[in-house]
């Protein structure tokens, strides 16, 4: 009879769920649909966030322990819908130049956002499931959109398969927990953790749960399908994958190993992890210097970035899950600003993303070539943006659960980093542009642009504002 | 416990050895005389005409994707249809609405392939 009433409680998840129907509804009946779309899209998308934000500290089980709102959860939902909504803004122009301006385009997007809020907030193993293929199938979909491009078709397929194949491991994984957990309750996992860990049937069934999940934030043995996917993929849509696509896996990585993180238990995945970091970090990093194109440079240094936060989980402490909920929230806004910028300077099919097109943009679009500098010096992690703070939480967290060579690997990565990211930053002051290319104005695009810029900036010179959020939200 | 399952894992074994042995003795032993005639796919039947590998045209798959839409419904209305005297005792009016609010998304799906022009067979 509670389910009545609780369902309200759901208010974002509904608007969400409501729009996708709505949205159906206004494709169908009009022809004007791509007009009036995106901007719904947004709308819902922001509504979805602001809720989300000032509700943060409303902490609460649903549905007999299945669900979460509140808390951890709620700054998830604020990373999905208002990174989407800065996507959606840069996509308006992107699609139409790329001549897929489909409505379906918005509709995939927002079914994926509530896949992946599904995610965030699930206390349940089937939760999980339900959202991660609502997230995952529309991904497919997204990557594909446009049929009549040889790189988006291919790149569709090499996810679907990979990543159906990454989900066949989570489906095992899932069967393994709940044969020898007898629940798929997550916070009964958790509360009986230490006793079911000694249980080599559960370490296996978790094994393979997180693999299938390091599969999903591209981590380094299970990256082959990156580059591809992201070079192949519209631009907009990479921009979405890689980023709220990562933070929805890592949100189920955080509450799947939550016991090893708020309680003193030895944490047995800490070698693994520590590896596939220093592995993901390296191969990322020093792979991305040979890359001549922007989208599959960016490609590889979202391995390495998975590398990093895959830095915080080895070291399984409470600092650790705000290092990397923060890292996911600076490097949201800066890898979307980034692929912004890429999408703006792209031609109308899928020219100009040589790094030879950046030379001397800066006397074409000052303003593009400053907030480019800005992403890369964010990415680089470079003191004034986020991503310098992101990654200084995360590598303190390890300091301090005696890592400390995880983390000289990371610095030492992110110095070699640095090479490639500058190297954008040259060509596009301290060269002389060699390529005529015209950039398309586009005031939307520029937009999303700015205001990624801007968050990137105020996480980066305040990041307290949203540290202390996070802290205080985890201490329950 | 795992020892009771011996006799079946010895019954799979004959199984899967007697079958093996006389599919081989009697390709080992038997007189092999091949024809035209003999060796073709229906030996008795009507003469095979054309490829076997025909592309099948896309509209079928869309008819067969838009019967598991029918399916899925069926297959939630009817333990609903049967159990709805219990749960409206029980629920009240809310065991009514979530099947509306379920039909009406699922319906709407399949007027968006309508408009689509799906249905269109030409």
């Amino acid at each position: 009879m509670t389910a009545n009433t609780e369902i309200f409680q759901l208010l974002p998840h509904l608007v969400i769920g409501v729009g996708i129907v709505l949205s159906v509804v206004i494709e169908i009946s009009t022809k004007k649909s791509e007009s009036i779309l995106p901007w719904f899209t947004i709308l819902i998308f922001v509504f979805a966030g602001a809720h989300s934000i000032i509700n943060v500290y409303d902490y609460q089980i649903l549905f007999g322990g299945m669900y979460a709102i509140g808390g951890v959860t709620a700054i998830f939902n604020f990373i999905f819908t208002i990174g989407a909504a800065i996507m959606v803004l840069n996509a308006v122009d992107y699609i139409k130049k790329s001549k897929m301006n489909f409505g379906e385009f918005y509709i995939l997007v927002q079914s994926s956002v509530l896949g992946m809020m599904l995610m965030a907030g699930a206390r349940d193993l089937f939760m999980i499931f339900i959202g991660l293929e609502l997230m995952s199938i529309c991904f497919y979909v997204l990557a594909g959109i446009n049929r009549s491009r040889m790189g988006n078709t291919e790149a569709a397929l090499k996810y679907f398969l990979l990543g159906a194949f990454a989900t066949g491991f989570i489906v095992f994984g899932i069967a393994l927990i709940y044969g020898t957990a007898k629940s798929t309750s997550i916070d009964q996992i958790v509360f009986a953790y230490e006793y079911f860990i000694t249980d080599v049937l559960f370490l296996t069934g978790l094994a393979l749960f997180v693999i299938g999940f390091l599969f999903k934030i591209a981590a380094f043995p299970f990256h082959m399908w990156v580059p591809d996917v992201y070079q192949g993929a519209a631009t907009p849509v990479t921009g979405l994958m890689s980023t709220t696509g990562k933070a929805a896996a890592f949100s189920v990585l955080i509450i799947i190993l939550s016991a090893v993180f708020t309680q003193n238990i030895t944490n047995n995945f800490e070698i693994l992890f520590a590896v596939i970091a220093t592995l993901s970090m390296l191969y990322g990093s020093i792979v991305a210097i040979a890359q001549d194109n922007l989208k599959r440079m960016l490609a590889y240094s979202s391995i390495a970035h998975a590398g990093y936060m895959t830095i915080g989980l080895a070291a399984g402490n409470i600092e650790s899950v705000s290092g990397i909920i923060f890292y996911l929230t600076a490097y949201a806004f800066m890898n979307l600003g980034a692929f912004g910028v890429i999408a703006l300077i792209e031609g109308s099919n899928e020219e100009n993303l040589d790094i030879n097109s950046y030379s001397g943009l800066n006397s074409k679009s000052p303003i593009l070539a400053g907030f480019m500098a800005l992403f890369m010096f964010a990415l680089a992690g470079i003191p004034p943006m986020a991503g310098f703070f992101g990654k200084y939480y995360v590598f303190v967290a390890s300091i301090k659960a005696d890592l400390t060579w995880l983390a000289i690997v990371g610095v030492f990565s992110s110095a070699i980093s640095v090479y490639f990211y500058l190297r954008v930053v040259v060509y596009m002051y301290f060269k002389d542009s060699t390529s005529s290319i015209i950039i398309k104005n586009s005031f939307t695009g520029l937009l999303a642009v700015i205001i990624s810029g801007l968050l990137v900036l105020v996480f980066g010179i305040l990041p307290d504002t949203l540290f202390s959020i996070i802290t205080s939200v985890l201490s329950y | 416990m795992i020892e009771q399952y011996l006799p079946i894992i010895l019954v799979l074994v004959v199984a899967a050895v007697f079958a093996a042995a006389i599919v081989f003795s009697s390709r080992l032993f038997g007189p092999q005389q091949p024809s035209k005639i003999k060796i073709m796919p229906y030996e008795s039947g009507k003469d095979p005409v054309g490829s076997t590998h025909e592309r099948v045209s896309i509209k079928y798959y869309i008819v067969a994707m838009m019967f598991i839409i029918f399916d899925i419904e069926v297959i939630y209305l009817y333990p609903w249809g049967v159990e709805f005297r219990n749960l409206y005792n029980e629920y009240g009016f809310f065991a009514f609405w979530p099947m509306l609010v379920f039909l009406i998304v699922l319906e709407l799906g399949f007027l968006y392939i309508y408009k689509k022009g799906a249905l269109k067979w030409d």
